[in-house]
């Protein structure tokens, strides 16, 4: 599968090793170079210098023939935007979206968008372990 | 009208400056603190504090009741979620976006916002209007449809001088509207030949307006 990741903060950068690793192609976007130095010196994908709001950029990318398509960046608007160009124009097959706020993750989730909310799954799994269920934690 | 304006930057700043002038309800909304208290000491009470991307901000903004919500911040994506959580949440009956990156244009309204300015494009066709032949100068752009106003003169280089509008090929949604020859304007048909020193004035949208470009000038 030919992944394309936006955003090489900690989610990203480790979400771009598991794939790798798992076999997958993967290209990795961020505005900042520096954040590719998270990928470690062995990642074997690829990574580009640019915005995936542009679609300038996410053509150079590939993203007509990506099969996948990732939005971590910090900021949710910005990966409400690229994942809505992902899917919408450039109909890639599947689209995911890391959104902190929860109401936002809600309006968008029920206009179609895959979605996921730290924010939501961290208070769940904090309750866990405070109330003595067993934490979940993903290996 | 009740418009809400989400950002208080320069642009929202004066935009709410003139609605207000102009008798209408303004609300704006903008995140940082210090830039809210000076928006109010100049215009009034009329700021709420808080992020106008978050539909709880934008529901205690009285969006449902709003004739307009215009979204002005400095970056195209939050004018993006803005507009759609107002239209899409508040069933917001007018939402308007501001653009920088022109390309934004033809995205949003993929995504469903047709009402975008961009600032960019704007001074762009000033900036055309400037140039020397062989630019086909952007003068309207009309509020739906993708419809752009479009001009260029003429001059002998241009290969289609001599020829019949019906010979040209011309794209099905593009129209030469009126030629300006000897300052008369002539309605053309499509019988009409194209002369040197012929300013043409067409109709196109902006997907078809590098084709037109290529036929008249390539």
């Amino acid at each position: 599968m030919y992944v394309i990741i936006m955003g090489c903060g900690r989610v990203g950068a480790r979400l771009a090793n598991l794939l790798a690793r798992d076999g997958h192609e993967v290209l990795v976007l961020d505005i900042d170079s520096r954040a590719f130095n998270r990928l470690g010196a062995d990642f074997p994908g690829r990574t580009m210098l640019g915005t995936a709001i542009d679609v300038d950029v996410l053509r150079k990318a590939g993203i007509e023939r990506a099969d996948a398509f990732a939005a971590v960046t910090q900021g949710d608007n910005r990966n409400i935007m690229a994942s809505q160009i992902a899917k919408h124009i450039f109909k890639v097959p599947k689209v995911v979206t890391r959104i902190y706020d929860p109401i936002r993750q809600d309006t968008y989730a029920a206009l179609g968008l895959e979605t996921i909310s730290p924010t939501v799954i961290g208070a769940a799994a904090l309750m866990d372990a405070l109330l003595g269920s067993p934490a979940k934690t993903e290996p | 009208m009740y418009a809400i304006v989400a950002g208080g930057g320069k642009i929202g700043y004066y935009l709410a400056k003139e609605l207000v002038e102009q008798g209408h309800e303004v609300l704006v909304i903008e995140k940082q603190r210090l830039r809210c208290r000076l928006i109010e000491e100049e215009l009034g009470n009329i700021v709420m504090e808080g992020d106008a991307a978050e539909a709880s901000v934008l529901g205690e903004a009285g969006s449902e009741r709003a004739d307009v919500i215009v979204a002005v911040t400095g970056d195209d994506e939050d004018n993006l979620v803005i507009c759609q959580v107002a239209k899409k949440r508040f069933k917001a009956p007018r939402a308007v976006a501001r653009i920088n990156n022109p390309k934004n244009e033809q995205i949003f309204r993929m995504l469903g916002i047709d009402a975008t300015v961009s600032a960019t494009d704007v001074i762009l066709g000033v900036l055309e209007q400037e140039l020397p032949a062989n630019a086909i100068v952007p003068l309207l752009r009309l509020r739906h449809g993708n419809v752009i106003v479009v001009e260029t003169v003429l001059d002998q280089k241009s290969p289609v001088v001599g020829r019949q509008i019906r010979e040209l090929g011309l794209p099905a949604d593009c129209t030469i509207a009126v030629l300006i020859r000897n300052e008369m304007p002539i309605f053309p048909t499509g019988d009409t030949r194209l002369a040197a020193g012929d300013e043409v004035i067409a109709l196109t949208t902006s997907q078809t307006e590098a084709r037109l470009r290529d036929l008249l000038w390539a």
